[in-house]
This record gives structure tokens, C-alpha cells and sequence, in this order.
């Protein structure tokens, strides 16, 4: 499915992985994250070899995959439970919750917060393992337009905050224009990278409409392409038969 | 209107047509008795206390049962769930078995077990026993993988993952066993007693068909309805509603 992937990513880094649906952006997320092994090659994460999955790289999925059966600190303690007490936990996890501001939900249950409100748990769970690399896999995709908005930029400024490398994977060209440093563009069949885009617009970015419009006209451009091609082998697939 | 007072009135109406049918003798006594005549000689066995010592006698045998039937049917899932071999040679016999009515290993039971308490608590054990085993073999095979890859990625693993995950993500699936398993046994209990000595409900509603005592027949049937119906909508289906909704299945 992939194929001929070499890739580095810098230490505080945000990179998005763009690329049409089926072109293995999520399956790299997996192997990076350990989920999903490799048949061939190495992926090096601080120095140490990926074999299986570990707390230095924490993953967000698009579906927040909490707990139901435990309330938000709990969720969030759920990483943190072997390696401190129970009090430190709960400090650890307020710290976190407040940072994707939901201190205020420490009992509620995951059914009784909204989708986007879950989300937040789901990165601060992530983040309270204090990992090298934070993996995010369409975490905003089953959002509402005016929630995706407004969690881009509480991601932005968690990220400043934080200095946690990120490696952001989507479909959407603004979304990754919005908040990433380096923008890989990936084509299909094989799954490979096509380009490595260096996004130097100034932060904070919605002042920039230009500058964010050329790239986005650019990235499409590129995508285009794939997406053709793509379009162009199921015809001829279906004619063949 | 309430569904509480509909149901009120529901029952009502039903007593009233059943006592006038009896008044204007559309049957006869013996076949239909009335319900006022129903009533009396349910007070008669609650005051002589027989009802009392049967309800104590059949919840014993129910208890014992059905914590049985709950305790095994769980092992056994879990164990169905984890091994593709059991699955496949045991998950077999287990299916074939639970299209069984377990009153029919009673004659069997008798021989191992002897004609009292033991036999009829093997038949109310294997009532509850399969559907258990077929709820949590399912609940632990369908847990959301997100939900697994999502603690993998936690440093969650082996044993700690099923006990912290799997485990809980199951519940929903258990708490259904449990209540099938309940009315299964419930319903094996009842017909183990029929054939079997006493005390308990089912045996007392024996004796009263023997002796021609329909209004007790009639009483006793009432009480297996009202404690199924009880147990079942106290109990297991408010369970069930908390946790399906606390699990998100519910919207």
C-alpha cells in the first residue's frame, strides 16, 4: 500500500499528511504510532526502533474513543495509572483538561459531552502521557464546521504551549495550510509522498488570506492529479470487464 | 395519560370482565374459577403460610442457580472469546445444547442427582448456563477495536488490557446474559418443580391441579407472572437501561 516512504520529521514540528482517501496517510499514522507494522524499513522515534506501541507516541483517532464506563479524569488517568499515584493523577489530568479547557467536567461521563467536547478529553489523554510525538489521525473530521474552527485553535495554541512535535493527518488542504509548518502531499497507488511543502506563512494565519489561497490553489493543483488518476484507473477497470 | 394509569385500567377491566363472565356463569366454576374466588384462596395459602414457605423454597433454588448459571456461563464466554479452538469444538456443542430446553435433562438429573434440591438446581443452572455463555463470548468478541488500539497506543497490553478494557467494554453484552439467563431459569425452575417434590411454586401448583383446586392453580400462575414481570422490569431492565445509556448505546 505504501510505498518507497523517507521521511523525517524535526523535534516540535507540526506536519500534516494530505492526501486523497486510500492513499495510506492513516496507515503511515499506524505504523508510526506501532498499531500497524511495517513489512519492510525502519521508523525511528527519538532514537529508539518502533516495534509495537508505547506512551512517547500518543495517537488521537477521529472518533475521540474514550471510555464510556469512566468519567473524563478518569480517561485521562487511564495512561498515567502505573507510573504515579492516584493524587498526582488527578493533578496531572486537571492540568490537562484545563489546558483543552474542560476543567469544569471533571465527572461527567463521555455521553453527556458533545462531540468536539470529547475530542478535547481525547487530546488531553494523549498529551498527559507527555509524548515525544503526538499523532493525530482526522481528529477534527466528524466535527462540525464552527467546532473544527474553534479546536484548530485551541490545537495552535497547545502546540506553542507545549512544543510537542505533531504529525497531523488529513484530507482537508485548509486545514493543514491553517496549522502545520510542513505540509507532505501524499498520491496513491502506491501510496507514496509527492511533495514536502514548507508553509512559512506567519502565524497567526487568518490575516494572510493571500498568501494561504496561493498554497491552497497549488496543493489542489497537485492533488488534482492523483484524484484523476485515481478517477481515470476505475474506468478503465470497469471498461476492462 | 400515563402509561401507569393505562395499564390500571387495563388490569381493572380485565378483573371485572373475567368476575362478571364468572357471575353470569359463561363458564363453569371448575373450569374458570372467579377471580374473587382466586383472590381467597391465595389468602388462605399466604396466611397459612404454604405460599410464603414455597416463594423462599423456589428463590433459594433460583439464587443458587442462577449465581451458578452467571459464574460458569462468564468463564466459559470469556473462554469461547479467547480461544478459536474452544470456539470452534466446545462453541459448537454449547450452541446445539442451548436449543435444548433444559427440563428435558431432568430425567438424567434424577439419576445423578436423586428426586429433590440437586436436580432441579442442575436443570435451572443449565436454563441459565448457555444463554450466559453466547452473551459474553459475543460482548467480548464485538468490543470496539478503536477502543483496544486506542489503549495499545496507552501502554496497555495482555492481561491489563483485557481486565481495564475488554472487560469493562463488555458489560452491556453481560448484563443481557444475566437477565436471559434469569428468565431462562426462572422458566426452568418452575417446570423442574412441576415435576418434582416440594415445596416451591411449581409444586404446589401440581398439587392443586391434583386435588382439583383450579383457584389455587390459578394463584400460584399469578405469582410466577407477577415475580417475572417484577424482577424483570425492577430489576434486570433498569440495569440494562443505565448501562446502555452510560455506554453510549443508547441514544
Amino acid at each position: 500500500m505504501l510505498k518507497d516512504i523517507d521521511l523525517s520529521i524535526q523535534k516540535g514540528e507540526f506536519v500534516s499528511i494530505l492526501g486523497p482517501s486510500g492513499c495510506g496517510k492513516s496507515t503511515l499514522l499506524s505504523m508510526i504510532a506501532g498499531l500497524v507494522p511495517a513489512t519492510s524499513g525502519d521508523i525511528i522515534v527519538d532514537g529508539k526502533k518502533v516495534t509495537k506501541p508505547g506512551k512517547d507516541r500518543g495517537m488521537v483517532f477521529q472518533q475521540a474513543a474514550l471510555f464510556p464506563w469512566m468519567n473524563v479524569t478518569e480517561n485521562v488517568m487511564f495512561p498515567l495509572r502505573k507510573e504515579m499515584s492516584r493524587k498526582e493523577g488527578q493533578e496531572r489530568a486537571h492540568h490537562f483538561l484545563k489546558m483543552v479547557q474542560l476543567s469544569n467536567y471533571p465527572s461527567h461521563y463521555p455521553h453527556e459531552l458533545s462531540g468536539g467536547m470529547q475530542q478535547r478529553v481525547s487530546i488531553a489523554r494523549s498529551l498527559a502521557m507527555d509524548p515525544a510525538v503526538l499523532l493525530m489521525d482526522e481528529p477534527f473530521g466528524a466535527l462540525d464546521e464552527q467546532t473544527r474552527s474553534r479546536l484548530h485553535g485551541q490545537l495552535e495554541e497547545i502546540w506553542i504551549d507545549t512544543k510537542k512535535t505533531i504529525v497531523f493527518v488529513t484530507h482537508s488542504i485548509s486545514e493543514s495550510i491553517k496549522l502545520s509548518d510542513r505540509i507532505l502531499v501524499m498520491g496513491t497507488r502506491p501510496g507514496t509522498i509527492l511533495t514536502d511543502i514548507t508553509v512559512d506563512i506567519p502565524r497567526p494565519r487568518e490575516q494572510h488570506r493571500q498568501e494561504i489561497a496561493t498554497l491552497e490553489e497549488q496543493i489542489m493543483g497537485l492533488l488534482k492529479t492523483e484524484i484523476d488518476k485515481v478517477i481515470d484507473e476505475e474506468q478503465a477497470y470497469e471498461a476492462g470487464h | 395519560m400515563k402509561p401507569a394509569i393505562k395499564r390500571i385500567i387495563f388490569f381493572a377491566a380485565l378483573i371485572v370482565f373475567w368476575e362478571l363472565g364468572s357471575r353470569f356463569e359463561l363458564w363453569h366454576e371448575t373450569i374458570l374459577p372467579s377471580p374473587v374466588s382466586v383472590y381467597d384462596s391465595l389468602v388462605a395459602g399466604f396466611a397459612d403460610m404454604t405460599l410464603v414457605y414455597d416463594l423462599i423454597a423456589s428463590f433459594r433454588r433460583l439464587l443458587i442457580g442462577l449465581i451458578a448459571a452467571v459464574i460458569i456461563g462468564t468463564g466459559v464466554g470469556i473462554l469461547l472469546a479467547r480461544s478459536k479452538t474452544a470456539d470452534e469444538t466446545l462453541g459448537t456443542l454449547v450452541l446445539a445444547l442451548q436449543s435444548v430446553p433444559s427440563i428435558v435433562w431432568l430425567p438424567l438429573a434424577m439419576m445423578w442427582f436423586g428426586l429433590g434440591e440437586g436436580s432441579i438446581i442442575f436443570v435451572v443452572i443449565l436454563g441459565g448456563t448457555f444463554v450466559m455463555i453466547l452473551n459474553v463470548r459475543t460482548g467480548i468478541k464485538n468490543v470496539d477495536p478503536l477502543f483496544i488500539k486506542a489503549a495499545r497506543t496507552m501502554g496497555s497490553n495482555g492481561l491489563d488490557l483485557f481486565i481495564k478494557v475488554i472487560i469493562p467494554a463488555s458489560v452491556p453484552y453481560f448484563v443481557t446474559g444475566a437477565r436471559l439467563a434469569w428468565a431462562f431459569a426462572w422458566r426452568a425452575l418452575m417446570a423442574g418443580e412441576l415435576l418434582s417434590s416440594g415445596p416451591g411454586l411449581g409444586y404446589t401448583l401440581r398439587y392443586a391441579s391434583d386435588f382439583g383446586n383450579m383457584s389455587l392453580v390459578i394463584g400460584v400462575m399469578i405469582i410466577i407472572g407477577v415475580v417475572g414481570a417484577i424482577v424483570d422490569l425492577l430489576i434486570f431492565q433498569r440495569i440494562e437501561k443505565n448501562v446502555l445509556k452510560r455506554w453510549g448505546l443508547e441514544t
